[in-house]
């Protein structure tokens, strides 16, 4: 099989087809009390790659088992592929799951392991036989028919694991972190092949992970999850530069959290003094400006001007790409980040250590979050 | 062993368990194996020369003519061990399920192992009380307005009787097989399609193979070869191939035939094991065992 490409360009947005996955008021709580889901609303389309991320324990992989039919919601809709799912098993739904720790049957060999869905379709054992190695094929593990599971390694047992529901053609795959126990070079492999399959075959995929990184770098849209509700919905762009919510903020990168009050014209007061944003706020509330760490600028000296603060370098963290800067502004804690390879600009400076500096946040870049 | 070394190596680690099963095993069944070619003096003592009598007399060549005797017998105890095997995993499958999904499981295993810490004999008494005329069960019946029933001394008696024995036997291996069960395969095979039986078939039972099997070993071979529950429940009247054994070995006093019953039993159940190992490796399930 060829090498395959390692990046595809822009990925296509908003894809047009029809809407597949439709809930609306999911609610769940389980036996033990535990309200998993506490109303959730959300719309995937054909093609589209939909992430849902959030914390351990905010009810990702309830949703998706909801999803696939393994839990019944305890109030709400599930329309999938335009037919509501209430009281549809399983077995009967049009999707298939790509289980956390794969679930792949101990006692078959990897080629009935992926036979096994077309054969409980009853399909000819020759089309079976297509089918299969088409499968194995593209996810590249042609050749190892005839082991079983336990003769596999980590990454191995993924690829089988895909290869066992892409082979049954679900209209969405539903993937409950399919890379969360690999390592994190296959990880990042695994990603760009996972996002080239959904692409090039237009799958539907709702892909379920904790890890924030992969689902900026994988998604078309994102739902980021908190207990039991989506806390923010939207683009990866989006939910990075303009989040909606403390918790959005911090768990989609790192973000320096100002707290402040409003004033008039588009000013909030706030303990690095008075601040400028690209916004008209009501006067007197209290609001939450977001700024991250790359985007903050610093200088050896600036002028005098809106938007800047006197800071001291408290400490410096190099990680190789980036230069992490804790600084110091009169007992208010701020963060900001230069590119190293930023070293060849004209005017880049470097800094150290107990350095009275400046930093500059442009009010473009200060987000408001209304909390 | 290619490298003289080699074995040497390996006594102190498989030493102690092959020196036990040497003296416990295989010495006895050498020495019943030779004692099955001898002969019964007039004091019923073995004596030679080394004869072939007493497989013939099994078989039925006896120089009286044919006779079908003892195979009779065999067949019967064949026939036992396979019924109430069936009996055992019938009840015992569903109830291994029962108690692995049940919040009171330590009780229902301690009710299962209860039996055990009263004396056997004991126990096959108390079936006798249920079952003769004037016994528990007439005595039911009859409240009922039914007619009482002569279950004792019965061949029901002695089937209900070995079925009840060793019920704990395949209960407990396969409780803790089901124990075990990954119950995220049934719904891998539910999400592939698979129905609540063909999922049960292909993502459940093959996890239960294991203690299905040590279950069944622990309940057929000892049932086959069963002769106090016959004596007890058959009273006397129910012939097992345990009863001639142990008859050569006491009453009669003919330690060469009962040496031949004894090797024939053996045989045959291996036999039957073999065949059986045989075919379930045909079905690619010798990895699950
Ligand atoms: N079978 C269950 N019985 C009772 N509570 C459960 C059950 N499954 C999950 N929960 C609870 O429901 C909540 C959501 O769990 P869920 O497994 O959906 O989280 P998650 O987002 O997938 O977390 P993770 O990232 O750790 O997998 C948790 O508080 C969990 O303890
Ligand atoms: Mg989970």
């Amino acid at each position: 099989m060829e090498q395959r490409k390692l990046f595809k360009g822009k990925r296509t947005r908003t894809p047009g087809g029809e809407t597949l996955v439709r809930l609306s008021g999911v609610r769940k709580r389980y036996d033990g009390g535990t309200e998993a889901l506490r109303g959730v609303d959300l719309e995937v389309k054909a093609g589209e790659f939909f992430s849902l991320l959030g914390p351990s324990g905010c009810g990702k992989t309830t949703l998706l088992r909801i999803l696939a039919g393994f839990e019944e919601p305890d109030a709400g809709k599930v329309v999938l592929a335009g037919r509501n799912m209430r009281g549809v098993p399983p077995y009967r739904r049009p999707v298939n799951l790509v289980f956390q720790n794969y679930a792949l049957f101990p006692h078959m060999n990897v080629y009935d392991n992926v036979a096994f869905g077309l054969r409980m379709k009853r399909l000819p054992e020759g089309e079976v036989r297509e089918r299969v190695g088409w499968a194995l094929e593209l996810v590249d593990i042609a050749g190892l028919e005839r082991r079983r599971p336990h003769e596999l390694s980590g990454g191995q047992k993924q690829r089988v694991a895909l290869a066992r529901a892409l082979v049954n053609e679900p209209k969405v795959l539903l993937l409950d972190e399919p890379l969360g126990a690999l390592d994190y070079k296959l990880r990042k492999q695994l990603q760009v092949e996972l996002m080239n399959l959904q692409e090039e075959l237009g799958l539907t995929f709702v892909y379920v992970t904790h890890d924030q990184e992969e689902a900026l770098v994988m998604s078309d849209r994102i739902a980021v999850m908190r207990e039991g509700r989506i806390e923010q919905l939207g683009y990866p762009e989006d939910l990075y530069e303009r989040p909606a919510s403390r918790f959005v903020a911090q768990f989609l990168g790192t973000s320096n959290l100002i707290p402040g009050a409003a004033l008039e014209g588009g000013r909030v007061e706030t303990p690095l003094g008075t601040l400028a944003v690209n916004e008209t706020l009501t006067a007197g509330t209290r609001v939450t400006l977001s700024v991250r760490p790359e985007k903050v600028r610093l200088r050896r000296r600036d002028a005098e001007s809106a938007n800047r603060v006197r800071v001291r370098v408290d400490d410096i963290i190099y990680t190789g790409a980036e230069n992490q800067y804790l600084l110091d502004a009169a007992g208010f804690e701020l963060v900001a980040y230069t590119l190293n390879a930023d070293v060849q600009e004209p005017g880049h400076e470097e800094f150290d250590y107990d350095e009275e500096i400046v930093a500059y946040l442009p009010p473009e870049n200060l987000v408001v979050i209304h909390e | 062993m290619s490298r003289p070394g080699g074995w040497k190596r390996l006594l102190p680690t498989v030493g102690p368990g092959a020196a036990w099963l040497v003296l416990f095993v295989l010495v006895p069944t050498l020495l019943i194996f030779y004692a099955s070619f001898l002969q019964r003096d007039a004091h019923g003592w073995l004596t030679g020369p080394l004869t072939l009598d007493n497989y013939r007399r099994f078989f039925g060549l006896d120089a009286g003519g044919f006779d079908l005797l003892y195979l009779n017998i065999l067949g019967r105890s064949l026939l036992l061990g396979l019924v109430t095997t069936l009996v055992a995993i019938v009840l015992g499958y569903p109830f291994a399920f029962f108690i692995a999904q049940s919040p009171r499981k330590n009780l229902l295993l301690l009710l299962v192992v209860l039996p055990f810490w009263t004396n056997f004999l004991i126990r096959a008494y108390a079936w006798i009380v249920i079952f003769q005329r004037k016994g528990v069960l007439n005595a039911v019946l009859g409240h009922l307005g039914l007619d009482p029933v002569q279950l004792y001394p019965s061949w029901t008696a002695v089937y209900v009787g070995t079925v009840y024995t060793y019920l704990p036997f395949l209960i407990l291996p396969l409780y803790a097989s089901v124990e075990k069960i990954d119950w995220t395969l049934l719904e891998a095979a539910h999400d592939l399609g698979a129905g609540r039986v063909p999922g049960f078939w292909h993502a459940v039972f093959p996890q239960t193979l294991p203690g299905l099997i040590a279950g069944i070993l622990l309940v057929f071979i000892p049932a086959v070869g069963t002769f106090v529950i016959s004596d007890l429940l058959g009273a006397g009247k129910t012939v097992l191939i345990g009863n001639v054994i142990q008859q050569q070995f006491g009453a009669s006093r003919d330690w060469a035939f009962g040496s031949a019953a004894a090797f024939v039993l053996m045989g045959v159940v291996l036999a039957g094991l073999w065949l059986y190992a045989r075919k379930a490796g045909e079905r690619g399930m010798e990895e699950l065992v």
